[in-house]
């Protein structure tokens, strides 16, 4: 970041105390105040005050009737000791997030690298092909239809004729087929924003580069990948990645709209549902404010992880 | 300039066959997993009832026919709120909340990117922390919120929450980060350009793939946007609601449902093609990056 705005520093940095320094850099650079502030106090008010409050609320009892009571960390311990659902939530959210994560943002970036030496014409097609399902809303109920439990669905059908299987499989009802089923859609759904800022991130890697490396002994394109393309895209790849966490670790009302609520047996309950069931359907805001908290703090440290593991590319 | 282009290319980037070829064999693998699904969809909306409900189902459609789109556009107009106030409710906000997001959060974006103000970077950090956070809980809160503002039941309580979305803001900062050149930025400084005017007509031409993407993402957000715990009256509910209400009903409608979801979708994929033949513009003149 460019460290020398406007006009020339009048006082060296060691002659003020840290205080000074900052109010001077502030005053200095106050059109940035100006310019983040319509974004910054909305955000407030929507995001930050709620998400404050929430976590303040995770330490009550509060059920939307009474005024909440502090119960410190009674909801905490309920969830982690008492809750055998909430157990096999967080199962099902670490496999889910584990395959569906990684996969998607793979298969995001690889799609994008394949396709971004095409002529343009036929990479709009095929950027069209990849992306349209997650932003078509809910489309992707058509999978629904297609493994429909009945034999008017077309994957029973075309099973029953091929006599792979003699009886129609309830697949949204079946304890072994939910989970991959919905693991399935979740990739289909997942060359989103992620997908399309990577595509234009590659776009963006200077041409000089390449040539640059070509001359500097790079031989094929995996080596170019490795020591052009990915450090130059940083800040995209970070991006792709907090987009696979979010998604593969929020992914909840694709599945609630797929399998039902709760899903059968609990097989496809991730700590999404937890939420929600406590949150919307129960009303006790308190206990699902806790899951709230509990499900961001393992995001966070998933982001950790993921931002590390970032940090060593093209090393 | 093209020859020039075609003649480096060549001369410079080693590509085996072999990786070509892999390659499309993947990219045909993967298209077909996206693709085969969507074409269903289209299938299913073209199919008369019954082939809807024929047994053992057909991928294909074999009489192609209109007539779910008309029965759609029936149902539709038997609602006691005509559907063009839903559709009208729906393309104000999507246009209003996309366009508004988009300078709101670029100019955050800009000034947290490259003014190097003392507590940016913690503006920015508190902002991605947010994505993490799941919104079902923060309901309540933002409803007392809103309530307090007299927002509740008005298009200001769809439009202002849009105007905030964490991800755009997201998006641009790291687009401005890797796209725009300090030193292009520090030239039109020189030549004594403001900040907003630096932003507006130096940086946002150079990120354009980026808030086009943002464009696309926001549109489609808020277009399928269904019920709000924010709006009662009938008068200002969604597109996506008063279709939810046509498909609700069951098998008597199943044809005018698989209708419908085709209507959903053609609008943000018509988006998405307007804006991803400007990007393909912006692309050609990629140059421009220092």
């Amino acid at each position: 970041m460019s460290q020398k705005t406007g006009g020339v520093r009048a006082v060296a940095r060691k002659d003020l105390t840290r205080w000074q320094w900052t109010w001077k850099e502030m005053k200095r650079n106050k059109v940035g105040y100006f310019m983040v502030a319509p974004y910054m106090i909305l955000f407030t008010i929507f995001t930050v005050i709620p998400v404050l409050l929430s976590i303040l609320i995770s330490f009550t009892d509060f059920n939307m009737l009474e005024w909440p009571d502090f119960v410190f960390l009674d909801n905490y311990i309920n969830l982690f000791l008492d809750d055998d659902i909430f157990l096999i939530a967080v199962k099902n959210t670490f496999i889910f997030a584990a395959i569906v994560g990684p996969a998607s943002y793979l298969m995001s970036f690889l799609v994008a690298w394949f396709i971004n030496e095409l002529p343009p014409k036929i990479r709009a097609v095929v950027t069209l092909i990849f992306y349209a399902p997650s932003i078509s809303g809910e489309v992707y109920m058509i999978w629904k239809t297609l493994f429909s439990g009945d034999s008017y669905g077309w994957v029973n059908a075309t099973l029953l004729r091929l006599d792979i299987i003699t009886k129609e499989i309830q697949f949204f009802e079946d304890e072994d087929y939910v989970m991959p089923l919905c693991i399935v859609v979740a990739l289909w759904l997942s060359l989103g924003t992620a997908f399309l800022a990577f595509i234009a991130g590659l776009q963006g890697v200077r041409r000089e580069l390449y040539e640059a490396g070509a001359v500097d002994g790079v031989r094929n394109r995996w080596q170019e990948l490795w020591y052009i393309t990915l450090p130059e895209m940083k800040p995209q790849l970070m991006f792709g990645a907090i987009m696979s966490i979010t998604n593969s670790f929020g992914f909840g009302a694709v599945v609630t709209n797929l399998c039902g609520f709760p899903s059968v047996n609990y097989a496809a309950h991730t700590i999404m549902h937890h939420l929600e069931d406590y949150g919307s359907s129960r009303l006790e805001i308190g206990y699902s404010s806790t899951i709230a908290v509990v499900l961001f703090a393992i995001m966070v440290g998933a982001n950790l992880v993921v931002t590390k593991l970032i940090s060593k590319v093209g090393q | 300039m093209a020859k020039l282009r075609t003649r480096r290319h060549r001369v410079v980037l080693s590509r085996s066959v072999g990786g070509d070829a892999g390659i499309t064999i993947v990219l045909t693998l993967l298209g077909a997993f996206m693709f085969l699904p969507m074409l269903y969809v289209i299938m299913q909306s073209l199919k008369p009832l019954d082939e809807l409900w024929r047994f053992p189902p057909r991928f294909y459609v074999t009489k192609p026919t209109l007539k779910n789109f008309k029965d759609l556009f029936v149902l539709m107009n038997t609602s006691w709120v005509p559907f063009t106030r839903y559709l009208f409710n729906t393309l104000f906000t999507s246009v209003v909340g996309t366009t508004g997001h988009l300078f709101v959060a670029s100019m955050a974006a800009y000034a947290m990117a490259k003014i190097p103000m003392p507590g940016g970077r913690a503006m920015f950090k508190t902002v991605r922390m947010s994505l993490m956070f799941h919104a079902t809980v923060t309901t309540v809160t933002s409803f007392v919120i809103m309530s307090a503002f007299r927002w509740i039941d008005t298009y200001l309580a769809i439009i202002f929450p849009a105007l905030a979305y964490t991800l755009g803001l997201y998006l641009m900062k790291q687009f401005m980060e890797s796209n725009v050149t300090d030193s292009v930025l520090e030239s039109a400084r020189m030549d004594g350009a403001s900040e907003l005017k630096t932003f507006w007509v130096i940086a946002m031409p150079m990120v354009k793939p980026a808030w086009l993407t943002l464009l696309i993402y926001c549109f489609e957000r808020l277009w399928n946007a269904g019920t709000s715990i924010y709006i009662h009256s009938e008068q200002l509910k969604s597109f996506n609601y008063a279709i939810q209400q046509v498909m609700a009903g069951g098998i008597k409608r199943a044809g005018a449902g698989a209708a419908a979801t085709v209507v959903m979708m053609v609008v943000p994929i018509t988006v998405f093609v307007i804006s991803q033949s400007n990007i393909i513009e912006t692309m050609g003149s990629s140059g421009m990056k220092d």
